[in-house]
C-alpha cells in the first residue's frame, strides 16, 4: 500500500482536533479531587462546611454522601463506596464547583479526618505476602517448567546467575485522563472521555451506574496518548458522571498531572532473576526466570513478566515463574507491552552476560538459541524472522567493525560502545464488528468504534478498507471513536489494526457484490467472533532487534546515545508513515526506561514521591538523536487478512537493554538496575 | 497534595476586566484574578488548541506567542497580560484556513502521533525560528557571538521545553528544521527583516 499521510493531520496541526474536556457544553461546571493523605487508614469523617461555604460551590462528594454504584472487577472504580483508605493518594472526595479555580480551592478546603495505620509499600524479596497468582495477565499460567531446569543449570559449562531490577514507571502520555459528562433529562449519559475502548469503556460505565448499555454513549475522536493506562476506565470517569448527577450539570474533570501518579495505573517494579546455563559453544541447557512484582490491594494486576522467555530462544530445561506482593500501593496496570518490556530487560541484558561469559559475538549467540518451534507450546511459529532482523540490523549499524572488548573504545572523557538485543511480542486478534457502507455520491463509510490515541488507526484503517474495497483511499471515510459504532476491542496488545482490521476488510467483502445490483446507500457488516475463534492454533509472534550506541562521560558519569537502530519483522506494515513513528516513539520510550524513568516510592508515608514531570524525567527532544527504524520484508499468512502484526510496542521491547548492553560494552561495567542515571553510573565507575 | 491540616479559610475571589488580542481579535474580558492565560483561552474563549498537560510549565503543551515570545500560557496569569497580543495555533496559519510553513513540515514529516503536545510544539518552533532570525544563542551555540546556525543540535536544545510522550522528536527536529530551511528562502524572496513569525 502507498503511505498515507495521517488522515486527522490537518485537524491536529491546526487546533481543531478535540480532545475529552474540550467539547463545548451549556452549563458546564468543573471538579477537583481530593486525595487522601495517609498511606492506608480508615475515614473518620469529612469536614466540607468551609468547602460549601465558598460562593459558587455546588457540591461536595465524598464516601458519607456519594451515590451507592455498582461494583465492577476493577476496585479502583468503588469511588467513595468506603471509609478505606488503601493508599495513600486515592481519591477520598471531590468538589464541582462554578469554575475550575471555586473547585481547586474548595477542593483544599475539603478536610478530612483519619484512622491512619503504618502503610506497607516496601517490594523485596523478604516480604512476608508474597505469593503465586492463579495467573498472569491476561490469561498465562504464573508458573511454567519443563526438564530439570536446575540440574541443568548447576551442570552447565558456562553459568549466568543474575537479578534485575527495574522501577516503577507512570505512562505519562501527554492528555492526563479526563472525563466530561453529560447527563440527559432521560437519565441518559454521554462520557466525551480520554481512552483506549469507548465499547468497553461503556460497558463498565454502564454496569457501575446500573443503565442499559443503550443508555451510555462514550465520545473519543481524539486521545493524547495512552499507552496503555487508558485501556480501562479510570476513577475521573466515575468522579465526572457522579459529580455532573449531583450537580445537576454537565461536569469536566480532568487529572492533574500529579494525580496521574495515584490514579492512572503504573509499571510495576520488578525484581528478576536470570538464570542461564550454556555448554562451551554458547548452545543454552537451562533458562530459568523468575520475576517478584507488586500490586495493590484493591486489585491483583499480575503482570506476565517472563512470558517472553516462554517463546525466545531453545532450552531442554527451563522454568519461569511469577511471584506477587499486595502492597498499600495504587494499582499497577498497561504500560506499553507491559511484561515483555521489563522481562526482555533482564532476559536480553543475560544473554548479554552470557555472551561475554562464553566468548561468543552476541548476535551469534541468539542465532545459535534460535528454536524450531515455541521453545515451551511446542507450536509452529506462523513466522519467526529473528535472526533476519539480527543480521539486517547489524549490517545497517556496522556491527561488524566492533571490538567485541569492552572499554576499549575511548575518545576524550568519553567511553564508547555498541549493544544490541532481541525484542518480541505477540501478535494478537480479538473478535470485532465493523459495518461498511456505500454512499450515493460514491464514497465509502466505514464505522468501527476503534480507537486513534495517536498510533495512525485512522489511517491504517482506511488504507485497510479502501485496498478491501478496491477504491482510492479518498474516497473511503472511517468513523471512530465513539461506542455507538459497532462494537470494537480495546486499542491494546498491539491488536487493534489486526482486531479492527479483520472486521472491516470482512464488511468491506460483504459489501463488494452488493454493489452490482447498483442500489445505493447501502450496507454491509461483520462479526468476526467465529472466524477468531476458528483460527488455527499458532505462535504468533512479532520480533526484532535493537542495537545502540553509547557516549559514558567518565567524569559525570552521563550516557549519551548517539544511535539507536531498530529492524522488526511485523508482517505487512499497512503504513509506512505512521508504522514508522510508532517504532521510533517506542525505542524513544525504550531510552527513557534505560536512562531516566523511575517512579520513587515514598517507604514512610505511601505513594509516589515523583509526582510531576520535573521530577519524573521522560526524554526531551534534546536526548534523542539519531533514532531509526526498519522492518525486514515478512510474508505470514497465518495472521488476518491484512497479513499484519502489531507494532505498537516491540519498538520499547528490548531497547532499554540493548543501551544497557552498550554500556557494558563501552565501560565493562554491567549495570542491572534501571535506569542507568549518572549517579548510579558514576558509583559503578 | 491537599492536606486538610493546611485548610485555611479563603479569601472571596477577586476579578478584574482585561483585554486581550488573540488571534487578531479583541476581547474584553471579566477575569478571576487566580484565572491562568491557558484557562481563558481555552474555557472563557473557546480556544481549546493550547492544551493543558501539566498546568506546572513542565510539559510545553500550553505554549503560544505572548506579545510575539513563546510562554507557558499555564504560568501567565492572564489578569498579569491585560492589552497583551496572543497567538495561539489556532492563529498561526493566518485567517485564510492556510497553514504556516512550521504546520506545513510538522504533516510532511509525521512530526505528532497523538498531536496533544503538537500545538505548543508548533507555537514553539515557530517562535525558535523567530529566535534564531534574530541571532539569540541558545546553550548549544558554540560561540555565542556567531549568528547562530538552526542545525539539528541547535534545534533539540531550542525545542526541549515541549515534551512529547509519543516520542516524535526524530520527526519534529526534521519538520523544525525544514520549516527553517523553507522560512529562510521565504523571507528572501520577500527580502523582508526577520519578523516574529518566520
Amino acid at each position: 500500500m502507498r503511505p498515507l499521510e495521517r488522515i486527522e493531520g490537518r485537524e491536529k496541526v491546526t487546533g481543531r482536533a478535540r480532545y475529552a474536556v474540550e467539547y463545548p457544553v451549556e452549563g458546564v461546571a468543573y471538579a477537583a479531587a481530593v486525595q487522601a493523605t495517609v498511606g492506608r487508614g480508615e475515614i473518620v469523617a469529612v469536614g466540607t462546611a468551609a468547602a460549601l461555604a465558598l460562593p459558587g460551590v455546588l457540591a461536595v462528594l465524598s464516601c458519607e454522601n456519594a451515590p451507592e454504584v455498582n461494583a465492577v472487577d476493577d476496585g479502583e472504580l468503588a469511588l467513595f463506596q468506603s471509609r478505606r483508605v488503601s493508599y495513600r493518594g486515592q481519591f477520598v472526595a471531590a468538589v464541582v464547583a462554578e469554575t475550575l479555580e471555586t473547585a481547586r480551592e474548595a477542593a483544599r478546603l475539603v478536610r478530612v479526618d483519619y484512622v491512619s495505620e503504618p502503610p506497607d509499600v516496601r517490594l523485596h524479596p523478604g516480604h512476608p505476602g508474597i505469593y503465586k497468582p492463579d495467573r498472569v495477565n491476561p490469561v498465562f499460567p504464573a508458573d511454567t517448567e519443563r526438564g530439570d531446569p536446575e540440574g541443568a543449570f548447576a551442570a552447565s559449562a558456562v553459568r549466568v546467575d543474575a537479578t534485575y531490577t527495574t522501577p516503577a514507571e507512570h505512562n505519562n502520555p501527554m492528555e492526563p485522563h479526563a472525563t466530561l459528562a453529560v447527563w440527559d433529562g432521560d437519565g441518559g449519559l454521554t462520557l466525551y472521555d480520554s481512552n483506549q475502548g469507548p465499547s468497553l469503556v461503556r460497558d463498565t460505565a454502564a454496569e457501575i451506574f446500573g443503565l442499559g448499555p443503550d443508555r451510555v454513549r462514550i465520545v473519543s475522536p481524539h486521545v493524547g496518548g495512552g499507552f496503555g493506562s487508558k485501556g480501562t476506565p479510570r476513577p475521573n470517569l466515575v468522579l465526572a458522571a457522579m459529580a455532573a448527577r449531583a450537580a445537576g450539570r454537565p461536569v469536566k474533570f480532568a487529572q492533574t498531572r500529579q494525580q496521574m501518579y495515584s490514579a492512572t495505573g503504573y509499571r510495576t517494579p520488578t525484581i528478576q532473576r536470570v538464570r542461564l546455563g550454556a555448554d562451551a559453544d554458547g548452545r543454552l541447557t537451562a533458562i530459568v526466570h523468575e520475576a517478584l512484582e507488586q500490586s495493590s490491594t484493591v486489585r491483583e494486576f499480575a503482570e506476565q513478566t517472563t512470558t517472553p522467555t516462554r517463546v525466545m530462544y531453545q532450552a531442554p530445561h527451563r522454568r519461569t515463574a511469577h511471584r506477587l506482593a499486595r502492597l498499600d500501593v495504587p494499582t499497577p496496570s498497561w504500560m506499553r507491552a507491559p511484561g515483555e518490556t521489563p522481562g526482555m530487560f533482564a532476559l536480553e541484558s543475560a544473554m548479554d552476560e552470557l555472551a561475554v561469559a562464553a566468548g561468543i559475538d552476541p548476535i551469534e549467540l541468539r542465532i545459535r538459541n534460535e528454536p524450531d518451534a515455541a521453545p515451551e507450546s511446542g507450536l509452529a511459529f506462523s513466522s519467526r524472522n529473528l535472526v533476519t532482523c539480527l543480521r539486517q540490523g547489524a549490517d545497517r549499524f556496522g556491527w561488524a567493525g566492533r571490538d567485541p572488548a569492552p572499554a576499549a573504545r575511548r575518545e576524550g572523557r568519553k567511553l564508547i560502545g555498541m549493544g544490541v538485543a532481541s525484542a518480541t511480542y505477540p501478535a494478537y486478534r480479538l473478535p470485532n464488528r465493523a459495518t461498511a457502507r456505500a454512499e450515493v455520491d460514491g464514497t465509502f463509510t466505514v464505522r468501527i468504534a476503534a480507537v486513534d490515541i495517536g498510533t495512525g488507526a485512522r489511517t491504517a484503517l482506511t488504507l485497510i478498507a479502501a485496498e478491501a474495497l478496491k477504491a482510492e483511499p479518498e474516497r473511503v471515510t472511517v468513523e471512530l471513536g465513539d461506542s455507538d459504532l459497532p462494537r470494537a476491542s480495546v486499542a491494546g496488545g498491539s491488536g487493534g489494526t489486526a482486531g479492527w482490521g479483520t472486521a472491516v476488510v470482512r464488511a468491506c467483502e460483504a459489501l463488494l457484490p452488493m454493489l452490482e445490483e447498483d442500489r445505493r446507500p447501502v450496507e454491509a457488516s461483520a462479526d468476526t467472533t467465529a472466524e477468531i475463534e476458528a483460527q488455527e492454533e499458532l505462535a504468533r509472534h512479532a520480533f526484532g532487534a535493537q542495537f545502540a550506541e553509547v557516549e559514558v562521560d567518565v567524569d559525570t558519569g552521563e550516557i549519551r546515545v548517539p544511535r539507536m537502530l531498530g529492524v522488526f519483522a511485523v508482517g505487512r506494515v499497512i503504513n509506512a508513515v505512521t508504522a514508522r513513528s510508532q517504532f521510533i516513539g517506542g525505542m524513544t520510550m525504550g531510552l527513557g526506561m534505560a536512562l531516566m524513568e523511575e517512579s520513587v516510592m515514598d517507604e514512610e508515608f505511601g505513594d509516589y514521591l515523583t509526582r510531576d514531570l520535573a521530577q519524573y524525567h521522560l526524554p526531551a527532544c534534546a536526548d534523542v538523536r539519531d533514532i531509526d527504524a526498519f522492518w525486514v520484508d515478512e510474508h505470514d499468512p497465518h495472521l488476518n487478512p491484512m497479513g499484519s502484526k502489531g507494532i505498537g510496542e516491540i519498538g520499547i521491547v528490548g531497547a532499554a537493554a540493548a543501551v544497557a548492553n552498550a554500556v557494558h560494552h563501552a565501560t565493562g561495567l554491567r549495570i542491572r538496575d534501571l535506569p542507568i542515571t549518572p549517579a548510579r553510573m558514576l558509583t559503578a565507575l | 497534595m491537599d492536606s486538610a491540616d493546611t485548610a485555611g479559610a479563603a479569601p472571596p475571589p477577586v476579578r478584574a476586566e482585561i483585554t486581550l488580542t488573540v488571534n487578531g481579535t479583541g476581547h474584553r474580558l471579566g477575569v478571576d484574578t487566580r484565572t491562568s492565560l491557558l484557562d481563558v483561552l481555552r474555557e472563557e474563549l473557546g480556544l481549546t488548541g493550547s492544551k493543558k498537560g501539566c498546568d506546572h510549565g513542565q510539559c510545553g503543551a500550553c505554549t503560544v506567542l505572548l506579545d510575539g515570545r513563546r510562554v507557558n500560557a499555564c504560568l501567565a496569569l492572564a489578569v498579569a497580560h491585560d492589552g497583551a497580543d496572543v497567538v495561539t495555533v489556532e492563529g498561526l496559519g493566518g485567517g485564510d484556513g492556510g497553514l504556516s510553513p512550521v504546520q506545513e513540515a510538522f504533516l510532511e514529516c509525521d512530526a505528532f502521533q497523538c498531536g496533544y503536545c503538537t500545538p505548543g510544539q508548533l507555537c514553539s518552533a515557530t517562535a525558535v525560528l523567530g529566535e534564531a532570525a534574530r541571532g539569540w544563542p541558545s546553550a548549544a551555540t558554540p560561540d555565542v557571538a556567531d549568528e547562530p546556525r538552526l542545525d539539528d543540535a541547535e534545534i533539540r536544545e531550542r525545542m526541549s521545553g515541549n515534551l512529547c510522550r509519543c516520542g516524535a522528536y526524530v520527526n519534529i527536529v526534521a519538520a523544525v528544521r525544514g520549516a527553517a530551511v523553507r522560512g529562510a528562502a521565504v523571507r528572501e524572496a520577500a527580502g523582508t527583516e526577520p519578523g516574529i513569525l518566520p
